[in-house]
């Protein structure tokens, strides 16, 4: 505590930085989205026998500020689809509006919606590159879901830059640096994903969004998780992380004002 | 950038809505970044090799084991059949992608008005227009082409991002380059090689370069890799090599070290 009331209540400058007065201009130019605003945090995905599992937790972020904890992250696409969705709100919804679209615009043809995640991946992958080009970038980075065109398990990831990489397991933003060496330990690059069951892969999931909800100070414990397999897709939207244990919260210490 | 440091150099007390009214916000978007790898080409009488690591990064993190970096171009999109032509880009992998899938429609167009597959010479030209239009917002990408020439020998250019080129006999392109590109220097131009016994001091002969066997260059190509996996963080995982000869376009991979 200091003594000016005015920054009574804000982050500390000398922990956070300065808070950048810019977020609040109204006037000048016309500006491209140079940062995020309403975000989201890691995507994470894995593939197994027939299929691949996508899930998000459900919070959007003002900054530090946990600001919508209902946030559909998983956007289903066609019948055999999902896009997972990290970084900016905003550019998430105008992505879906313009898959949604797209979905529409299909479904209207005579051969009906054919496209698969391996095409709706290389189109987001487009689009993305394209703003990057034009210096007006979709501040996000995304998981596609499904199956490709000889109907096999397909996920790859696609981001602001329209930088592409495909492998069996994958996260975004967070879950690049925590979930994906658990995942990598579970299912090792020698074990076939025909050896990985359903539940395996959705197990593998939730200790990825728990261990991620533990360390990851912008995520929430309601999560989404969308399994899809050849039968359709099982998308369910409002769940609770279980079993979590804040047991080894208590040998933390030495944070903050916190000097015991 | 400047605003923010003026901004903090005046910064007093901690009030988020009295000061910097004024100054633009700049961009802050930066749009290239780098994933890393490294690629090598050799040529010889009669065939060339374009080879390259499948690891991609971004900072300390593997993005994938699995991403190629040498593609066919001119041949089908799914199988590469039909392509007498081979490309190796590495640097920024989405402008790599970009490239490839630009120059891979050049080729083709190429084939469909002019009825006959587009020479090497022809396509490394091509190649260099390509890349020199976008000289003031690049390409981010290392280039390597490489096929056969009309007398059947081995070509292959090397590029840099905005254009320049040159028909060489070896070249190591990316993150590895400067551990490999000495190596091949030596082991394939034979530099700092002399003939033993020809001579003392400056009468020493140099051993002159010659084309290699190919199960040599097979071998060069290997141990450059499993060289630079030693060495460099952001190669490893798999050696993807691309062979082409008069037969046709051969591609193999290999195991790296994964760590």
């Amino acid at each position: 505590m200091d003594h000016f009331p005015g920054t009574w209540g804000r982050p500390r400058n000398d922990v956070y930085g300065a808070y950048d007065p810019s977020y609040l201009q109204s006037t000048g130019p016309k500006t491209h989205t140079t940062s995020p605003a309403v975000t989201g945090t890691s995507v994470v995905g894995v593939k197994f026998n027939g299929g691949v599992a996508l899930a998000t937790d459900n919070l959007a972020s003002y900054g530090s500020l946990a600001r919508f904890t209902d946030t559909k992250r998983l956007r289903v696409f066609g019948d055999q689809a999902v896009v997972g969705f990290g970084g900016d709100v905003s550019d998430m919804q105008y992505l879906d509006r313009l898959l949604e679209s797209i979905d529409i615009r299909e479904n209207y043809s005579s051969h009906g919606n054919m496209l698969n995640a391996k095409n709706l991946h290389t189109y987001l992958a487009k689009v993305f590159y394209k703003r990057r080009s034009e210096f007006n970038p979709l501040w996000n980075h995304v998981l596609v879901a499904g199956f490709d065109g000889e109907g096999k398990p397909f996920l790859s990831s696609a981001d602001l830059l329209g930088t592409t990489f495909s492998a069996p397991h994958l996260a975004t933003g967070f879950g690049a640096h925590l979930a994906v060496p658990i995942l990598r330990r579970l299912f090792p690059e020698e074990k076939p994903i025909e050896e990985i069951s359903r539940e395996e892969a959705v197990d593998a999931l939730k200790q990825c969004l728990k261990v991620l909800f533990y360390r990851d100070a912008r995520s929430l414990d309601k999560y989404s998780i969308a399994v899809i397999t050849k039968e359709g897709i099982d998308l369910k939207e409002d769940e609770q992380l279980e079993g979590q244990s804040w047991a080894f919260a208590e040998r933390i210490k030495g944070y903050g004002a916190q000097t015991v | 950038m400047t605003s923010l440091m003026d901004h903090q150099a005046r910064e007093t007390v901690g009030y988020s809505f009295s000061e910097s009214t004024a100054g633009v916000k700049q961009h802050g978007f930066y749009p290239y970044t780098d994933n890393g790898g490294s690629t090598l080409g050799i040529t010889g009488s009669d065939f060339a090799i374009l080879a390259g690591d499948t690891r991609s990064t971004s900072g300390y993190n593997i993005n994938s084991r699995m991403v190629p970096k040498v593609f066919k171009i001119g041949g089908d999109d799914e199988t590469g059949e039909g392509a007498n032509i081979i490309l190796s880009v590495v640097g920024f992998a989405a402008d790599g992608t970009a490239l490839k899938e630009r120059l891979d429609t050049v080729v083709k167009m190429y084939k469909y008005q002019h009825g006959k597959p587009m020479s090497v010479s022809a396509c490394a030209q091509r190649l260099s227009t390509i890349l020199y239009q976008k000289r003031f917002f690049p390409y981010y990408v290392h280039a390597i082409l490489a096929g056969l020439d009309e007398e059947g020998k081995g070509a292959l250019y090397s590029y840099d991002p905005v254009g320049s080129y040159e028909r060489e006999q070896c070249r190591a392109a990316g993150a590895a380059a400067s551990l490999i590109m000495p190596f091949l220097d030596n082991q394939v131009n034979f530099k700092n090689q002399y003939i033993p016994g020809s001579g003392e001091g400056h009468a020493l002969v140099a051993k002159k370069p010659e084309p290699l066997p190919l199960e040599t260059v097979k071998g060069l190509v290997r141990d450059a890799f499993t060289s630079a996996v030693e060495r460099h963080i952001e190669v490893g995982d798999n050696l993807q090599m691309v062979i082409i000869t008069k037969a046709g376009i051969e591609e193999v991979y290999h195991p790296l070290k994964k760590d």
